[in-house]
């Protein structure tokens, strides 16, 4: 369970968020939206702990700002919008840099460390190109192979940064179900930000609306993903229908388009 | 490209490779040169040496005097030289996530020239030792004013290389006006800057042993930290290490390993470059095998420098800099080549 109480974060001196509260269950998936620059990347690092804060968190009623290092990173694994890939470095080795909050400072990965990370590797299907380079993998790959390394490090949280992002439908889908299953087979907690919000309603429990750094709306997705909502934050045109399971559709609309007219000055010579 | 850079060696072939360069780079300099050692003979007088090993060599006493006084502390220094210049030129490379950075960046080499210059100009009387020990201080005190200057403002790594840069075009103004006040200096500044192993002893071998262990062990197991840090600094924070602590004291270890190599053997580009990218062509990108492995091709490459510069134009010697810049420059050039090919 993870409770964030009236959290706030500056940048370069630049109030980014302001008062934030969020609470997800235990093996619960919440949803950060919103439009962009509202916070939601800023949100997921503070949580992360690379991020000084005022305000608290919590993970399991421990307090998140009295973990240090290892012990945060045996806790939470972070997966970046866009992650350092280094292009020469193969799957095997990514995956087991996973095991790095388990090793002492002088220590090296042990037979464990490395069943654990092939445990992982099997899990997310990677063991097949386990000795591929990064730099040569599609994205859909790269995606999983991140995957791999936060379940390496066997985390209770797991914070996820767009991690649909240039990914198509198929395997878009194919990462939130695969997410899912690790959130119900293994109780990890997920929070993760995601841009589609049909999307975020179907897979996740819980969403919180951030808008200017505000906490806008926060509930289950019929609670939040409502045509008046939608519009005033996004500034968006869109449709919102009960779909299927009662997850509901987010469909964007657009406004008949301007009856044609020739240009009369660009007719002209 | 990319399919060559895929096959590597398996971490046991790779040492054998490595060592076995080594071992040969010693023989071929230990048989080489204006006396003409008798080859069977020198290499029993070698194995002789070994610990358990008794072999009569038959060698006479004036080619053992060549060989273990002339020779052989000569192959000694410029092995620890090229090993301690691959292993903080790696370091360096792991530190700042950049395959183009050399062991003489954030200021070693400019703050070495600078203490050498100063040194030979005004301490001249003080003999021969003070060279040594201003390059040594000249060089620690340059990486210390650039990572001081180059950290106040913010942790990225740019930051720092750049205020290596600005570091280094200070010290070497400085060491300019020095040497433009006394121009007969000139030539003894000139072919130090050069670099050169032609004075190496037994005693300076054992002056920079202690920095030597003490620079290439810490470093070494930092390797794993260098791996981690390889994933960006938030990233490596978010499994758990600490950044800015890592880079501090992997960038302290290779300060001091190129202060001690530069105090012996004057200023010596492109090994720290050369040598672990061609080990990273062979054996991968791990630091846990680009370190230990750089150590032993840096002390072969040099040991086999070494001997091309003072046999190619025998009797006369050429500076050691020239040789590893001539074969360094053409790679260092495939290095920017073959960097863009991945990318793109």
């Amino acid at each position: 369970m993870i409770t964030i109480d009236e959290l706030s974060v500056d940048l370069d001196r630049v109030p980014i968020l302001h008062g934030v509260n969020a609470e997800v269950t235990a093996g619960g998936w919440l949803a950060l939206i919103g439009p962009n620059g509202a916070g939601k990347t800023t949100l997921l690092r503070a949580v992360a702990g690379l991020l000084p804060h005022r305000g608290t968190i919590h993970v399991n009623h421990e307090d998140l700002g009295a973990l240090r290092g290892r012990g945060r990173a045996r806790l939470i694994a972070y997966v970046p919008q866009i992650p350092v890939l280094p292009p020469d470095m193969t799957v095997q080795e990514y995956v087991l840099l996973g095991r790095t909050p388990y090793l002492g400072y002088l220590g090296s990965p042990g037979r464990s460390d490395r069943a654990k990370a092939a445990e992982a590797s099997e899990r997310l299907d990677v063991t097949r190109f386990a000795g591929r380079r990064l730099g040569s993998l599609s994205g859909g790959e790269r995606q999983r192979v991140r995957l791999a390394r936060a379940l390496a490090q066997e985390p209770q949280v797991l914070l996820l940064d767009e991690p649909t992002n240039d990914l198509d439908i198929g395997h878009q889908q194919q990462v939130l179900e695969l997410v899912d299953e690790l959130r119900q087979t293994r109780g990890v907690t997920v929070v993760s930000t995601l841009h589609d919000l049909t999307q975020a309603s179907q897979y996740a429990g819980h969403l919180v609306l951030l808008a200017g750094g505000r906490v806008e709306a926060s509930g289950v997705p019929a609670a939040v993903l409502t045509e008046e909502l939608i519009t005033r934050v996004y500034a968006a045109r869109v449709t919102v229908s009960p779909g299927p399971g009662g997850h509901p559709v987010v469909t964007p609309v657009r406004e008949p388009p301007p009856p044609f007219r020739v240009n009369p000055l660009a007719s002209g010579q | 490209m990319i399919r060559a850079r895929g096959r590597r060696l398996p971490a046991a072939r790779a040492y054998g490779v490595a060592v076995a360069f080594l071992v040969a780079a010693t023989l071929v300099s230990a048989l080489v040169g204006a006396a003409d050692l008798n080859p069977v003979a020198t290499i029993t007088a070698l194995a002789d040496r070994i610990p358990f090993v008794h072999l009569p060599s038959g060698l006479s006493p004036l080619d053992r005097a060549v060989l273990f006084q002339i020779r052989l502390p000569r192959i000694i220094v410029g092995m620890m030289v090229g090993g301690l210049l691959s292993v903080a030129g790696a370091g360096y490379q792991g530190v700042f996530r950049n395959p183009l950075v050399d062991s003489g960046l954030l200021g070693a080499s400019a703050g070495a020239g600078l203490g050498a210059t100063l040194a030979i100009v005004y301490l001249a009387g003080e003999g021969p030792a003070a060279v040594p020990i201003a390059a040594f201080a000249g060089s620690l005190a340059g990486v210390a004013v650039a990572y001081l200057s180059g950290t106040v403002g913010g942790s990225g790594t740019a930051t720092l290389l750049l205020a290596g840069v600005a570091v280094g075009l200070f010290l070497t103004a400085v060491q300019t006006i020095v040497l433009q006040r006394s121009a007969q200096d000139l030539q003894q500044v000139y072919s130090w800057l050069l670099g050169s192993l032609s004075g190496a002893t037994w005693q300076q071998a054992g002056e920079i042993l202690p920095y030597a262990i003490v620079s290439v062990v810490v470093v070494l197991l930092h390797g794993r930290h260098l791996d981690v840090l390889s994933v960006g600094d938030e990233e490596a924070r978010a499994l758990g290490l600490h950044p800015q602590q890592t880079r501090l004291i992997v960038v302290a270890a290779c300060a001091l390993a190129a202060a001690s190599a530069v105090a012996v053997s004057g200023l010596i580009g492109f090994v720290g470059i050369v040598v672990p990218h061609v080990v990273r062509r062979l054996a991968g990108p791990s630091y846990r095998l680009v370190l230990p492995l750089s150590l032993l091709a840096g002390g072969g490459f040099l040991v086999l420098a070494d001997t091309l510069a003072r046999t190619v134009v025998s009797p006369a010697e050429l500076p050691i800099g020239v040789i590893t810049a001539l074969v360094g420059s053409p790679v260092f050039v495939w290095i920017l080549r073959s960097t863009r090919a991945v990318r793109t």
